[in-house]
């Protein structure tokens, strides 16, 4: 296929994750990475590259929009972004070093975790009213904007985070992808933050986590401009689209359709990576 | 008011940091198009990028060429650099407020995060 063809189907591609992945609340990477491996046969390590990078260029755009809301909580988040970072470093160290097919069945692996907790969406953990000694030590509590005024909240289990931060940076190294998952199951379920405090939160550290592994990727040559262009324009794009569709639309049948075909491409990554065929 | 100024701030460097990278790439990209769209696309091999384009030395040689890869990376590159800042400007805003731990904290992931983009990526 010719260049200008193979980057207009990667942009439309993108820009449809993109707009999927904020809808969803799965995020741009987890489902940008096996559609241009399994697609458009584009090789693992630039789609991860790609992947990488606009997964940077999202976190960015929507943590402008965030900050100005009074959701995200800064030091919960730059607390949390030490293991997230170290983690980060490594999974790209790491990830130079990996055989493709391994990266594919990891991948596939954290595909199919992502598809399980989107299809059980947990019931919102009633917010902790006791913070836990480190929170209090770093005074972590905050409160957040609710109906008729700010209801104030504190972490618990902070180390526990603190741990799960490491995976989810290591994750998001090894395979380009923001692991929001990860990183707003380790604040909302085990830190007991309120729901809106830990999506922004974990945005605003995906960026940075991300941009931690970049220099290692640049180096490693995985970042290739002709593949990346196109996915970072079109999934930042996406994603601002799908920001905008989310207040109008319901999207729980969506959710439920979307975890099914993430099941079915971590099942066909799992088979390439096994298969030799990456 | 300090917080919510620097916030702002923030909000503003990270919005302007991502439209220009995009300007840079989508600016790079059509150059690219425009002088190699009809060539066969070869993404499926991995070769890993030339030298030239590994580097930051390399990337602004190219972009001085109006090589469209070259000013496809300055921008991805940028977009890189906006995230130190967004660091440097939250150990600021606890500076601002003379929070030691915090200003320690984000020193420390300020440190990690120059580490791996001008040491390891080196």
């Amino acid at each position: 296929m010719t260049i200008i063809n193979l980057t207009m189907l990667i942009f439309a591609g993108s820009l449809a994750a993109g707009v999927i992945g904020a809808l969803t609340g799965l995020g741009g990477g987890v489902l940008l990475v096996p559609m241009l491996v399994l697609l458009f046969h584009i090789n693992l390590r630039y789609a991860v590259g790609a992947s990488l990078i606009s997964v940077i260029a999202t976190s960015s755009g929507a943590a402008a929009a965030y900050l100005r809301e009074g959701y995200t909580n800064l030091r919960v988040g730059m607390f949390l972004q030490v293991s997230a970072t170290a983690g980060a470093l490594l999974g790209a160290i790491v990830a130079g070093h990996l055989r493709a097919g391994v990266i594919a069945v990891i991948f596939g692996l954290v595909l199919m975790y992502s598809a399980f907790l989107s299809f059980r969406r947990q019931e919102e953990v009633e917010p902790s009213g006791l913070p836990g000694p480190l929170a209090a030590r770093l005074k972590m509590g905050s409160s957040y904007p609710v109906p008729g005024g700010w209801k104030s909240y504190y972490p618990c289990h902070s180390f526990a985070g603190f741990g799960i931060m490491l995976v989810a940076g290591t994750l998001s190294g090894l395979l380009g992808i923001g692991s929001g998952a990860v990183k707003v199951l380790a604040m909302d379920q085990v830190m007991r933050l309120p729901y809106k405090v830990s999506t922004t939160t974990s945005n605003f550290m995906i960026g940075i986590t991300a941009a931690a592994s970049a220099g290692i990727y640049f180096r490693d040559g995985f970042i290739d401009p002709g593949v990346t262009m196109p996915v970072m324009l079109g999934v930042f794009l996406g994603a601002l689209v799908g920001a905008k569709l989310l207040m109008r639309i319901k999207t729980e049948s969506l959710r439920l359709f979307f975890s099914l075909v993430i099941l079915a491409m971590a099942l066909e990554m799992i088979y390439s990576g096994l298969s030799g065929k990456l | 008011m300090k917080t919510a100024r620097i916030e702002h701030i923030l909000g503003i460097v990270l919005l302007s940091g991502v439209l220009s990278s995009a300007g840079f790439v989508l600016a790079g990209g059509a150059m690219y198009v425009a002088r190699h769209g009809t060539e066969r696309a070869h993404y499926r091999i991995f070769r890993g990028e030339p030298s030239d384009l590994r580097s930051l030395q390399g990337v602004l040689g190219d972009a001085r060429e109006f090589s469209g890869r070259g000013i496809i990376l300055l921008g991805l590159m940028f977009l890189v650099a906006v995230q130190i800042i967004r660091v440097g400007l939250t150990c600021l805003l606890f500076a601002w407020n003379r929070d030691r731990v915090f200003v320690m904290i984000s020193l420390l992931v300020l440190v990690m995060l120059l580490y791996g983009i001008l040491i390891e990526g080196r």
